[in-house]
């Protein structure tokens, strides 16, 4: 156990490394910031000044090293644009992302759970083939295009809930929650579930087809033949059986969630850290750029860790490497 | 494998075999027809469209922001879908939008399928260092979702139909290379690439003459789901700014440019172009869909 | 078809008595039957051998006997009282209160059955917290006993395993434990040494047996083996094609078989072998061509394409004809007492 995720977190020193460097030499070639801080009319002197001053007179390899030194200080450089660390900058939006990311994850977990249990119960009644096509169409539909749908239906056409922006918070454990607020909820419902409809559609098809495959099962047939009630036989011997691969998949998904957050927040102007990366690239800063995508792999590898540890504590036939298999 | 998917390659004349198979689903043949609608509107955009939306000439600035249905100011055309805040007609706007974005997605797919297609083979034949390497390679690019790396490529790239092909071909040639490299394993231990081995034929004779038609079952279904993904891609890309330039609007980017209209009510500058771009992705999906059925062992024997 | 009456008790009604059992399924080309009108009887503590090859029938037989045909099967007819009780008919929850208190199946492979992700306590206690009004610690005795019937050592601690940690044979002792855990009247067991090792095999065929006999429990043994059914059980029913084409005491089948295709399967042991003067070396013999698919059965009697006494007769469907007291046989010709397959076809390769 103790050696698993020594191991693991070898392998994500390893991975952030290389991709701090392809992502850094990668991003230099967005453009030159320089243009877009000084003044046109500025004179070379003032140009070098300003260069001099962020470190870009430096060659590409001192840049980096200076970069990573801070790197491992926890310093991920200056936003140009902000003057303020990226690091902060991009710590202050994430609560908001990762709400939206949460609510989405339990929406699609709470609703797709169940709706693929049912749709895997009955797969010829019409219940069930209307949940399967639901959910082709949930993997079809591109999620900035549903996003405006929502927008045109329940804010526009209905003016049920509000088209954008966070709304009121509240501070709880020193972070703002949209869901604790009166109307902060509303502001989040949308966007929850514009970022959590692909994901929704994925949980109705792993559930109902692993389902669908459980019933097959002698482990079924056996706990019917024991004469449990159907409750137990699909709550229990099931479920059980599901939940290992769904759980685990759930927690992956967590990181698209935050990365397809970008489009969602974009369209809901919600001020989370996808926004931010926008903007970012659209202003050439740099810093934040780098920060984003270096924090990005490291929520990444961060989760399957955990997914991997989450499988292993749901499934008793996985012991993880260090102690003995079974 | 087994022998009822291994009858559908062309190798074994299994073409008409898939096809009666196919047209089994009433749902999956109106898929095709409806994909088939949709590739011809878009080749033969620049005939049938009313008008060449990028004419700048041709466009009537007094014609801007007409509801569907409303005639232009000098009565010569009637707008059947609306006009945009320029006066261009949504409907030619559409045809020359969905052009570009299936000739995007299936460019894209094309070259990512070449590209994977060719690693994943040579991985799966030649195994060792190689194959680690390659399959290391497809690891690292499948545990980070498509957008976020076409998005990174983008950014460093710029806009442009080639960047956004490339940034396409980049965050899906992973898919191709895991497929055929896990289809060439299965089939290279068979004992017709043994013969052909010990027949002494070539190497790229032996891959692509004799491996090669025995994997694409699996790459048939995973190019036709991966077309749907790529349009879907594009468009979001180019929805977000980041994708095709003004010059070359793709639905993506007339839907972003529609976009701001729909606070006011303005619903056909963004919601018609979203329905081309759904009947598009849903069309492809159908027949993914029903292809996958056909040609997937594990489906069949249930 | 009159049921025969049990060899000991009399004219009192049996354990469990089928009769004109039919099984079917509903398929793109019409309907399968599997199941054909089936019937026989079980003495409580009597051991029934249900004998034939894979996809006769036999699996689903004993499916239907406990209602969990799944569709698009369903149990199309007849009638299956247990101590005279028709079950046929009855509603969902009247069945599941059967299933694993009355009436219970073990099933063939060990490593399928038991719910790898739930401890074997976990699947024990349910079983009997489903039919008894007990507590979990009462519960927990019954399973830990039942542990211990069926011979499983250090049964305090199995009971907190999971299924992967335990072995074949240990795991289809549980199976059985389980099907013992209520005290059921009569135990389906499904080929549930097929995947055995030979030794464990052996044991737990014994063991299945004395339990049985001890505590009065009826036992129908469903296998492919003729073998396993010599050692353990006292009466036969061989099944081919859906229907039972021979039954009698294990005696009497398995001695004087008056069903061609029964003699063919003794004839293909290689017991019967040995007892020909069969050498090293030569292939055993065996019954020309395979068993036809039930979707595509040959008209009359099933097996006269395969029959060295068939003629235009088995065009027709054959009668039911009682041999001996207790011994039956669905067929035109049956073979007279002792008389070997005299078929040129089923000696090729057997002469020298």
């Amino acid at each position: 156990m103790t050696l698993f995720l020594l191991r693991r977190l070898l392998q994500t020193a390893q991975v952030l490394f290389v991709m701090s460097l392809l992502v850094f030499v990668g991003v230099y070639a967005i453009g030159n910031p320089l243009d877009m801080l000084v003044d046109p009319q500025a004179t070379a002197a003032d140009t070098a000044r300003v260069a001099a001053a962020l470190g870009l007179d430096q060659p590409l390899w001192v840049q980096y090293w200076r970069f990573l030194g801070n790197a491992l200080q926890g310093d991920l450089g200056t936003s140009f644009l902000h003057g303020t660390p990226a690091l902060q900058l991009i710590v202050q939006r994430l609560p908001a992302t990762l709400e939206l990311a949460v609510s989405a994850l339990l929406i699609a977990v709470l609703l797709g759970i169940p709706l693929g249990l049912w749709a895997g119960l009955r797969p010829d009644s019409f219940g069930g083939r209307t949940i399967m096509a639901g959910s082709i169409l949930g993997f079809s539909l591109p999620t900035f295009w549903v996003g405006l749908m929502l927008i045109m239906v329940f804010s526009v056409h209905l003016g049920w809930l509000p088209s954008g922006g966070r709304g009121p918070t509240r501070e709880f454990l020193g972070l703002e929650w949209s869901l604790l607020a009166p109307d902060g909820w509303r502001h989040l419902l949308l966007p929850a579930l514009n970022l959590a409809l692909f994901k929704l559609a994925l949980m109705i098809r792993l559930t109902q087809s692993g389902t669908r495959e459980a019933l097959l099962q002698d482990y079924v047939r056996f706990a019917r033949a024991k004469g449990l009630p159907p409750r137990r036989v699909v709550g229990v011997h099931v479920l059980k059986n599901i939940m290992i691969p769904v759980v685990t998949v759930a927690g992956l998904e967590f990181g698209t969630l935050i990365a397809f957050s970008v489009v969602t927040e974009s369209i809901f102007a919600w001020p989370g850290i996808g926004k931010l990366l926008l903007d970012s690239i659209g202003q050439l800063d740099r810093p934040v750029v780098v920060a984003y995508l270096l924090l990005i792999v490291f929520i990444y590898t961060l989760i399957s860790l955990v997914a991997d540890l989450i499988y292993a504590a749901l499934d008793p036939r996985v012991r993880l490497a260090g102690g003995q298999a079974a | 494998m087994t022998a009822a998917a291994a009858a559908f390659t062309p190798a074994a004349g299994g073409w008409r075999a898939l096809a009666r198979a196919y047209a089994d689903s009433p749902l999956a043949l109106a898929g095709l027809a409806l994909l088939m609608v949709i590739v011809a509107a878009a080749l033969a955009a620049p005939w049938i469209a009313p008008q060449d939306p990028y004419d700048l000439s041709q466009l009537d600035i007094m014609d801007s922001r007409l509801p569907p249905g409303s005639a232009s100011a000098d009565g010569s055309l009637h707008y059947l879908l609306g006009t945009d805040g320029q006066g261009r007609d949504m409907l030619s706007a559409i045809l020359y939008g969905l052009r570009i974005s299936v000739a995007v997605g299936f460019s894209a797919t094309l070259l990512a399928l070449a590209l994977g297609m060719s690693l994943g083979l040579v991985a799966g034949y030649a195994g060792g260092r190689l194959d680690a390497f390659v399959m290391r390679a497809v690891d690292i690019q499948m545990s980070f979702p498509a957008i976020l790396t076409a998005m990174i490529l983008l950014a460093l790239f710029g806009q442009g139909t080639d960047k956004i092909v490339i940034a396409l071909v980049a965050s899906q040639w992973a898919y191709y290379a895991r497929t055929t490299r896990g289809a060439a394993l299965v089939e290279g231990r068979r004992e017709y690439i043994e013969a052909a081995r010990l027949l002494g034929l070539s190497t790229p004779r032996i891959l692509f003459r004799h491996l090669l038609p025995n994997c694409l079952p699996p790459l048939i279904v995973v190019a036709a789901l991966q077309v749907a993904a790529a349009i879907a891609l594009e468009a979001t890309l180019s929805f977000l700014g980041l994708g095709l330039p003004v010059t070359e609007p793709s639905l993506g980017l007339l839907i972003a440019n529609g976009f701001q209209y729909l606070y006011s009510g303005r619903y056909w500058m963004s919601v018609f172009p979203g329905v081309a771009l759904l009947l598009a992705i849903v069309a492809l999906n159908l027949v993914a869909d029903r292809l996958r059925e056909i040609l997937n062992p594990r489906l069949q024997s249930q | 078809m009159t049921p025969i009456p049990p060899s000991t008790a009399g004219g009192t009604e049996p354990l469990l008595r089928v009769e004109h059992l039919s099984t079917r399924f509903r398929s793109r080309g019409g309907e399968v039957t599997a199941v054909d009108d089936v019937g026989f009887e079980l003495a409580a503590g009597e051991v029934l051998g249900l004998v034939g090859e894979s996809g006769c029938g036999k699996s689903m037989t004993g499916y239907s006997l406990i209602d969990l045909v799944d569709p698009p099967g369903y149990v199309a007819g007849g009638s299956v009282r247990l101590h005279g009780r028709e079950l046929r008919g009855l509603p969902p929850k009247a069945w599941r209160a059967l299933r694993g208190d009355r009436i219970a199946m073990i099933f063939q492979d060990p490593m399928l059955t038991l719910n790898p992700v739930l401890r074997i306590d976990t699947q024990m206690v349910e079983t009997v917290l489903a039919h008894r009004r007990v507590g979990r610690a009462e519960a927990l005795a019954r399973a830990l006993d039942a542990l211990e019937r069926v011979g499983i050592p250090a049964a305090t601690e199995r009971l907190r395993s999971y299924p992967h940690q335990l072995s074949g044979g240990m795991r289809q002792r549980v199976a059985i434990a389980i099907a013992l855990l209520n005290q059921p009247d009569l135990i389906i067991a499904d080929e549930p040494t097929t995947a055995l090792d030979v030794t464990i095999q052996a044991q737990i065929l014994y063991e299945m047996q004395t339990l049985c006999r001890e505590a009065g429990t009826g036992l129908i043994w469903i296998t492919h083996d003729l073998s396993v059914v010599a050692g353990l059980a006292d009466r036969v029913c061989v099944m081919y094609a859906g229907r039972i084409v021979e039954q009698g005491s294990t005696a009497q089948v398995l001695e004087r078989p008056a069903h061609p295709y029964t003699r063919g399967l003794l004839d293909a042991t290689p017991a019967a072998a040995l007892a020909r003067g069969h050498r090293r070396g030569e292939p055993l013999r065996q019954i020309p061509g395979s068993a036809p698919p039930l979707s595509a059965l040959p008209v009359g009697c099933a097996f006269h394409p395969r029959c060295p006494r068939a003629d235009e007769r088995c065009m027709q469907t054959p009668p039911r004809v009682a041999t001996a007291a207790g011994q039956e046989v669905l067929c035109w010709h049956p073979l007279p007492p002792g008389a070997s397959l005299t078929a040129p076809a089923a000696d090729i390769g057997a002469r020298p």
